[in-house]
């Protein structure tokens, strides 16, 4: 049955193409275009899509999109409209591609209180705001696993600092920067025991003991208005629901922000069913300059905490870890105003709050209608507190006072809204694999495209701001199934560009994506682009076992421990020979490239390294460790293509046995004796 | 001199301190792999080039075919010729102010001398670097030279080499022009002069 389903679809675009000529062929004077254009309508790809998305050899992309990588922990950058990878950054996974979470200046990006957490799920990127606009700074990206948020500096493409979050389990619900990027919020996936009265040690909780003990936390991050550097200022400490997505109010809006929750039920097992039965869920909306102004109050109860700060050095480069021992905590029952509860159809997934601040709009993804909810009249509401009761002393707010409006019959598993610069929104519908539009003035369903297949979330380039650019939406696909070359059992992941600008939507463009990818941020590339850093100065290098010019290379031992100062540039490395190593001993090559051209990395590896390798950015220096495990010659060379003699870039390394008492030496190019 | 030759006299003068905010000559070059171009920028007391790092890119580039590296501190010239500059503008402006009008032709004629002999040197100076090369170099072409052109472009390998004076170089022009002008303008004058006396 499959199999013919399957025929009939795959043939229709060539039925399509033989009906639409011989319908041609009967009206007379029908041009060939109209006919091509009917073609490519049955098979939903707009029939000037390729102009539309060509960008000609030489020519960059208009915007930048930064996807999560999901499972992969990386964050992959696209151009659009063309579709094509420009860089995979590492994020929360070690990349052996650069040497990422391998080499000993970035190890220490990867610490968390569990140890050496090598990997994640990143789910979702947001990018660093000014006046309620994105500004092209910074990239914040949440770790799901292991609780963590991290800040990508866009000047550099690299992960420049992790804050692992503490009393989180499952940090979903983040990063939201609020429209001056003064915090960064994250909020728990699982709510798990806090021990907040006692001394916020493990206590021996059952699993029975849920509802009373199990809580959830909104994490308050400071970000540094010049630098960037993030500092978990706050907790807020929330009712122990499921929090499963936020955003930022925006104009009138400004100071609130919004969370989604599911499991209002508080279940503890077999969730699908018993985080499913309350008919609605909630919508906590937070005001977080007045929670900013309770914890300057002093409202905020100091409580002990172990979770580690990982920061990057911007001149020596090297990552250091700082572990912190307490956080701040705020109780909304001691600060009134604080928070507020608004029912909304069970188990939403995206709360998005429209370009004026005005309408949030929550799509509960097991729901019939998309409630838009008006925020003026949620103020009236609490004005008049027009309650229907509270949970644990935060009010909740009657539906019907709040509401807005419905979004009638929009498709099946409403998922996420973004915004258009016309007053139009579009919904994600996960159920039925479609993206639907639809405006906000009377709330009536305008038009709806077909997507491949499972979308979840979708992006329009500054669709969660003031002004959104409204030309292009991608939709982030969880399958592909027949799209493209089949690749055994795993297909790749995929995103959808649409084109937006006119009354229909139209499909331009498929293109595979690394991991699954969750969410993306886009971006007008001139507000990046022009400041992208081409080298990094060797003047300004301030790691301490950098050799900044080639007398300065040299070998040292230290008991056990030796380190080769070693300098790279076009093309060979300097030493070349090394003699003196023994099997067993730590050898640390600090690698500098001397180059200060811009696009001209230098690699480094050792042939059986139990590691990764290095590519050391014009400027830079890194460090591989290597611990021999067998005497003989064994050779090293540049990874990264650098020029007509690359190839020749190489070196040898003698490793004397154990015990050895062969002589530390090196050298490059020493001189022959004249023949 | 009348009052505008001398202050003729005094802005030729002057015009060869551009020498000292603008670089005399400019070597560029291109290849498919440097759309950007690098710039070599020489100064009357330096070299340099369009970025801080671009000298070092010349080396690592000329390194390939056995060229000598470019330092700045092994040419002599770079330290002595801005005292002959510091003279000119000196010695200009003292014919200006003393109104020492007879030695216009011979500072002119000087000047030319010492501009005929740096551009002298400068040939040579390409004409060594394009030459001198290191037998053991890893890209050697039979019967291949590499001397930058003196003015005008040329194709060296997969890069086009263009040479042309710098804005200080017009100081000097300039200075010679305003010299000629100055003594042409007091050569015309003499003879009227003279009648009125008489």
């Amino acid at each position: 049955m499959e199999t013919v389903f399957n025929k009939v679809r795959k043939s229709a675009p060539k039925a399509a193409l033989l009906m639409a000529v011989a319908a041609g062929a009967m009206l007379q004077g029908c041009s060939s275009t109209e006919s091509s254009e009917a073609a490519a309508l049955v098979s939903g790809v707009a029939g000037d899509a390729a102009s539309k998305v060509y960008v000609a050899p030489g020519q960059h992309d208009e915007l930048y999109t930064f996807m999560s990588g999901g499972f992969s922990g990386q964050v992959a950058v696209y151009g659009v409209p063309s579709g094509r990878l420009l860089k995979v950054v590492p994020v929360f996974s070690q990349n052996p591609e650069n040497g990422y979470g391998y080499n000993e200046e970035t190890k220490a990006m990867l610490n968390t209180s569990f140890g050496f957490v090598p990997w994640d799920d990143l789910h979702h990127p947001k990018l660093s705001r000014a006046a309620g606009m994105t500004d092209g700074r910074w990239l914040f990206v949440n770790a799901n696993n292991t609780p963590r948020v991290a800040r990508l500096d866009l000047k550099t493409f690299e992960t420049a600092e992790i804050l692992e979050i503490p009393n989180s389990a499952g940090n979903h619900c983040s990063p939201y920067p609020t429209n001056d990027n003064e915090y960064v919020l994250a909020g728990t996936r699982f709510s798990v025991p806090i021990n907040v009265e006692g001394d916020g040690k493990y206590e021996d909780v059952n699993f029975d003991e849920y509802k009373e003990k199990f809580r959830g936390s909104i994490s308050f991050i400071k970000v540094d208005k010049e630098h960037g550097d993030m500092d978990l200022d706050f907790q807020i400490l929330v009712p122990g629901f499921d929090y499963d997505l936020a955003n930022g109010g925006k104009g009138p809006s400004s100071d609130w922000v919004f969370f989604t929750t599911y499991n209002t039920e508080q279940a503890n097992t077999l969730k699908e069913i018993g985080a499913s039965q309350n008919d609605k869920d909630y919508l906590a909306a937070i005001n977080w300059k007045l929670a900013v102004k309770y914890a300057k109050e002093g409202k905020a109860k100091e409580m002990p905490a172990y979770y580690y700060h990982n920061k990057l050095d911007e001149k020596s480069h090297i990552a250091k870890s700082e572990i912190k021992k307490t956080v701040r905590i705020l109780r909304p029952e001691d600060c009134p105003g604080l928070m507020y509860l608004i029912p909304v159809p069970k188990s939403p997934h995206g709360i998005d709050v429209d370009p004026t601040g005005e309408y949030m709009v929550v799509s509960g993804k097991l729901a019939s209608v998309i409630p838009v909810h008006s925020f003026s009249k949620m103020l009236k509401t609490i004005e008049k507190k027009d309650f229907i009761g509270n949970v644990g002393g935060i009010p909740i707010l009657r539906y019907e006072s709040v509401l807005q409006g419905e979004v009638k019959e929009p498709g099946l598993g409403p998922l996420h809204t973004e915004f258009d610069d016309k007053g139009n929104a579009y919904s994600s519908m996960f159920v039925s694999s479609e993206i639907v539009k639809w405006t906000l003035k009377d709330l009536q369903v305008k038009d709806r495209i077909p997507v491949y297949y499972s979308v979840g979330h979708l992006v329009i380039p500054g669709g969660d701001t003031k002004k959104p650019y409204g030309k292009y939406l991608i939709a982030m696909n969880k399958i592909t199934k027949d799209r493209y070359l089949p690749t055994g059992p795993e297909l790749a992941q995929s995103a959808q560009l649409i084109d937006i600008s006119g009354e229909k939507m139209k499909l331009l463009l498929d293109f595979p994506t690394i991991g699954e990818p969750h969410y993306a941020q886009a971006i007008e590339a001139k507000k990046i682009a022009p400041n992208s850093v081409k080298m990094y100065s060797l003047e300004e290098n301030s790691h301490p076992y950098a050799a900044k010019n080639e007398k300065e290379a040299r070998v040292e031992r230290k008991g056990n421990e030796v380190h080769v100062y070693m300098t790279a540039i076009r093309s060979h490395l300097t030493p070349d020979n090394i003699e003196g190593i023994n099997v067993g001993d730590e050898v640390y090559f600090h690698v500098t490239n001397l180059e200060q051209d811009w696009d001209v990395p230098h690699g480094f590896a050792i042939m059986g390294n139990n590691n990764a390798e290095l590519l050391v950015m014009p400027g830079a220096t890194q460090t591989l460790k290597w611990v021999p495990q067998r005497a003989g010659i064994i050779p090293m060379y540049c990874t990264d293509f650098c020029s007509a003699l690359h190839q020749e870039m190489q070196g040898y390394i003698k490793v004397s046995p154990k015990g050895s008492k062969v002589p530390l030496a090196f050298s490059t190019g020493a001189k022959k004796p004249k023949a | 001199m009348k009052t505008v030759s001398r202050l003729l006299m005094f802005l030729a003068a002057i015009s060869i301190g551009l020498l000292f905010l603008f670089p005399m000559w400019k070597i560029l070059v291109q290849a498919p792999q440097y759309p950007e171009g690098l710039q070599m920028h020489i100064w009357i007391n330096k070299i340099s080039g369009n970025t801080d790092y671009t000298l070092q890119n010349f080396n690592i580039l000329n390194h390939y075919i056995g060229m000598e590296k470019i330092e700045p501190d092994s040419f002599k010239e770079l330290t002595y010729m801005p005292y002959i500059v510091v003279f000119f503008i000196i010695s200009g402006v003292l014919i200006a102010l003393l109104n020492l009008k007879r030695l216009v032709l011979p500072w002119v004629a000087l000047l030319m001398v010492a501009g005929g002999a740096g551009l002298l040197d400068f040939y040579m100076w390409l004409h060594k670097f394009g030459t001198n090369l290191d037998p053991n170099a890893p890209i050697k072409i039979p019967g291949m030279t590499y001397i930058p052109p003196f003015l005008g472009g040329k194709d060296l390998l997969n890069f086009h080499a263009v040479s042309l004076p710098g804005a200080g170089s017009i100081g000097i022009a300039l200075a010679v022009i305003l010299g000629l002008g100055v003594y042409f303008l007091e050569r015309n004058r003499e003879p009227q002069r003279i009648k009125t006396l008489a």
